[in-house]
């Protein structure tokens, strides 16, 4: 027996020690993870509760939003933010539809493909706050000249503006997991429909699209999701104004941009406390419908 | 009479609340080449992985009995411990992608931190390649990494990475099943010099090689060890008649 | 029967063209704002740019030094606490498949994952900026690491989780004691995709500004201190950007050209990574 392998065997009496640490720490840290989430939660409910407590439920249905006397209805930005989700949901998914069809089925691999997916990829990767940065200088002149020749008051800024940005910006999220949904569809199914005399068009709307249904729908609430917090393209474009917008020309506010706005301005704990609790239901909301859409994705990919 | 390296006795392997492994007893004589085989599914992957402690390592497992390597209970010592003294290799080579050759050899050594002389380093990494039948392939290119070797290569550098340990026993499982003819008889040579310093126990599915390479042969069907006796009575005269109709190929 | 099947070709080969022009029409914005800002961004940057101090309103010239270091700073204070916690939590994520631990602490990845910038920047002030009494760059790195960390853990995860299990029993029958077998062998078997996920992380916080705005907050001044406001340049993008004033709005445009540039180059180098790590396997 060498005389290496009797150190060795020494050694290894101190690293068995030493392997405990390392399995307690690898425990440790996750646990830490699952302790900075409640830990997270715990911090936004509690610096709302004076909110919560002095408000009520007339804080989501109240449409005045006046610090200055003490009075938080948090309705205009419930509005401002479900308007501009929404609105840009509605425009993008049909582009964020067509591109997942165009790199799932069409064209999944080849250098066009690679590059579609480079750009969609890259869309995601621009930080918001240049969004916001090009459309306060470039958009909104673009949409204020809109509003003259239509006869609203030209504002530029306002809540059209911001759904525009938050159109582009989310276009890539439904995209990418559409994308990795259209392509998962089996191809014996698609080979069975072909087989039937079916055309590329009539596979893909009577086949491939049924199917990863489930999927494009998680797309759609990941999209939402993003939409929904986005925070800085918003704040610049949206006009900042914490009344009920008009119309959709108005300027409005998010729940996301009043945060921001206002957070660092906030003079009273009651005022601080009022921005948190439209963080915290900001984040219940965001977090469920990504969790929900991560649910469908998990469920989706193991069957 | 040759002496007992490896000692099983009543032992027990389970799979939660499946017992695949059922009341072994077995001893393993010094230097010798050890075959064990039997059907798919007969517990025998399992029997070997218990020898070094790698069952255990599954969720859910658990054993009883008691394993002796030259008279100490394995199941006493820390498995780290146990496992310098006894080696294993895999069906299909496994030599760490990131490392050389070289440092493949030593790995035991010296991913382990223990800090050496070059010297020392070099006397092992070339006794082990020239026991493992490999270092006039490799010496010129021992700091290249070792996924360009052909697999029977690969195959003699674990083989050498296990030896390097200076292992008392060195279990082999299905060693040659992932490779080409060529390269199955050359390790089936190479075990017979491995003999000459190391025991080996070797699991195969593969009844003629089992009949080559081994002094004695374990024959194994669910579960159970049926019978244990030197290779050669055990194939011209086998004693049970489930041994009578694996050897005859009546399953497999 | 002919027109029929002629019909259903053609409207099969109308909807290939309308999602063709559809999907290129796509990226049009994106290129649209990309030129744009390299045009106005473009000039402004000049040596004095990136080495200088901001100017008070009304001086011409000035720089954005202090937003460059800044950001430097601020993000790697961040990577340096979000890369162990986040490799570490993903070793055990990928050792441990089903133990009720790893599930939970994959949902709250999840959770993380799906914060709002601007929450994660409301709770970390009420964490660090309040017991310390001052906006500070700590506060904003810590943001930005808690931001990094689903990114790290979950491609960790991915990663360790297609190493073959051979690689790990070959070590462990080897003798080698469970902590050299995942650091030595394991980890750097894995590190492109390690690796990759860091560059993706690090360029996901680099653009980020709302975790910032109450926490680094931002400083005029030139400061390297961890416990003092820290500029960077998204702040200094939307600071400028919604100014009142024409200079402040030209040190924006050529700040955003370099954050476009240093962002793209991250996401650029990912994929080499990615490429080239998956070529060994």
């Amino acid at each position: 027996m060498n005389i290496w392998k009797a150190k060795k065997i020494k050694r290894s009496v101190r690293q068995i020690r030493a392997e405990k640490i390392f399995r307690t720490s690898l425990v440790l840290i996750s646990l830490s993870i699952l302790v900075i989430v409640i830990t997270f939660l715990l911090t936004l409910i509690i610096q709302s509760l004076p909110s919560i407590k002095a408000l009520g439920f007339g804080f989501l249905i109240g449409k005045t939003w006046d610090p200055v006397h003490n009075i938080y209805g948090t309705y205009p930005f419930l509005l401002g933010t479900l308007l501009t989700s929404f609105l840009a949901l509605i425009i993008s998914i049909p582009f964020s539809f067509v591109t997942a069809i165009f790199l799932g089925e069409y064209y999944p691999r080849g250098w066009f493909s690679d590059f579609l997916k480079n750009a969609i990829e890259l869309i995601a990767a621009v930080p918001s706050v240049i969004y916001g940065f090009w459309g306060l200088f470039v958009l909104v002149p673009i949409v204020r000249s809109l509003e003259l020749k239509i006869g609203v008051t030209p504002y530029g800024i306002g809540i059209f503006s911001a759904s525009l940005i938050l159109t582009i910006m989310i276009i890539p999220y439904a995209a990418s997991l559409g994308r990795e949904m259209v392509r998962m569809v089996p191809s014996s199914l698609k080979e069975a429909a072909y087989s039937l005399g079916a055309t590329r068009y009539e596979v893909i709307r009577d086949v491939i699209l049924p199917y990863s249904r489930s999927g494009l729908f998680a797309g759609v609430l990941l999209s939402l999701g993003r939409a929904l917090g986005e925070t800085m393209a918003v704040t610049m474009v949206i006009g900042n104004t914490s009344v009920i917008p008009k119309n959709i020309f108005a300027p409005g506010n998010t729940m996301a941009s009043v945060i921001a706005n206002e957070f660092t301005e906030a003079a009273s704990s009651l005022y601080l406390s009022a921005l948190i609790e439209i963080g915290l239901v900001l984040f219940l909301v965001t977090v469920i419908i990504n969790l929900v859409g991560k649910r469908i994705i998990k469920r989706f990919t193991t069957e | 009479m040759e002496s007992t390296i490896l000692k099983a006795l009543n032992f027990n392997a389970y799979f939660g609340e499946n017992r695949v492994v059922k009341d072994v007893n077995i001893e393993i004589p010094k230097n010798n080449v050890i075959a064990v085989m039997g059907p798919s599914g007969c517990g025998k992957t399992t029997f070997l992985r218990c020898i070094n402690r790698m069952h255990e390592l599954i969720e859910g497992t658990s054993t009883k009995g008691t394993m002796l390597l030259n008279n100490e209970d394995i199941y006493s010592m820390h498995p780290i411990l146990v496992r310098h003294k006894i080696g294993m290799v895999f069906q299909r080579p496994n030599p760490f992608p990131n490392l050389s050759i070289y440092d493949n050899v030593i790995a035991g050594y010296k991913l382990n931190g223990m800090k050496m002389s070059k010297h020392d380093k070099d006397a092992i990494v070339e006794q082990s390649l020239q026991k493992a039948s490999l270092w006039n392939e490799v010496k010129e290119s021992l700091h290249k990494k070792g996924t360009f070797l052909s697999g029977g290569q690969q195959q003699r550098l674990c083989i050498a990475r296990a030896i390097a340990m200076e292992p008392d026993v060195l279990l082999l499982d299905e060693p040659t099943s992932a490779l080409d003819p060529i390269s199955t008889s050359s390790i089936e040579v190479l075990m017979q010099e491995l003999k000459k310093n190391y025991t080996l126990v070797v699991v195969t599915h593969n009844m003629q090689q089992a009949a080559r390479v081994s002094d004695k042969t374990a024959f194994f069907y669910l579960g159970e060890l049926i019978e244990y006796d030197i290779t050669k009575n055990m194939f011209t005269n086998p004693k049970d008649t489930r041994t009578q109709n694996y050897i005859t190929g009546r399953f497999s | 029967m002919k027109p029929n099947i002629q019909y259903r070709l053609g409207k099969s080969k109308f909807f290939k063209g309308l999602i063709i022009v559809l999907s290129v029409l796509c990226t049009v914005p994106l290129f649209i704002i990309l030129i744009y800002i390299l045009k106005e961004g473009f000039s402004k940057i000049n040596w004095h740019f990136l080495v200088n101090m901001p100017k008070p309103v009304g001086e011409t010239g000035g720089g954005i030094a202090n937003a460059l270091v800044g950001s430097l700073l601020i993000v790697f204070y961040a990577s340096l606490i979000a890369i162990p916690v986040g490799v570490m939590c993903g070793i055990y994520l990928s050792e441990n498949r089903n133990s009720r631990l790893a599930n939970w602490t994959r949902l709250s990845v999840d959770v993380l994952q799906g914060t709002p910038s601007i929450v994660m920047g409301i709770v970390v002030y009420f964490w660090v900026v309040k017991p310390l009494s001052t906006f500070s760059a700590l506060s904003g790195s810590i943001a930005l690491a808690i931001m990094m960390l689903p990114i790290v853990v979950r491609s960790t995860e991915e990663t360790l989780k297609l190493l073959p299990d051979t690689l790990k029993e070959a070590g462990l029958a080897l003798g080698l004691p469970y902590h050299k077998v995942i650091l030595r062998i394991i980890l750097p078997c894995g590190i492109g995709g390690i690796m990759s996920g860091v560059i993706l992380a690090v360029a996901r916080i680099a653009g980020e500004t709302a975790p910032l705005l109450f926490t680094a907050f931002g400083n005029p001044y030139f400061s390297t201190n961890i416990f003092k406001p820290m500029e960077s340049l998204p702040l200094l993008i939307f600071n400028y950007a919604t100014s009142a004033y024409d200079d402040w709005h030209n040190l924006a445009w050529g700040a955003a050209l370099i954050l476009l540039i240093w962002v793209l180059l991250l996401n650029i180098i990912t994929k080499i990574i990615t490429r080239k790590w998956r070529v060994q396997f």
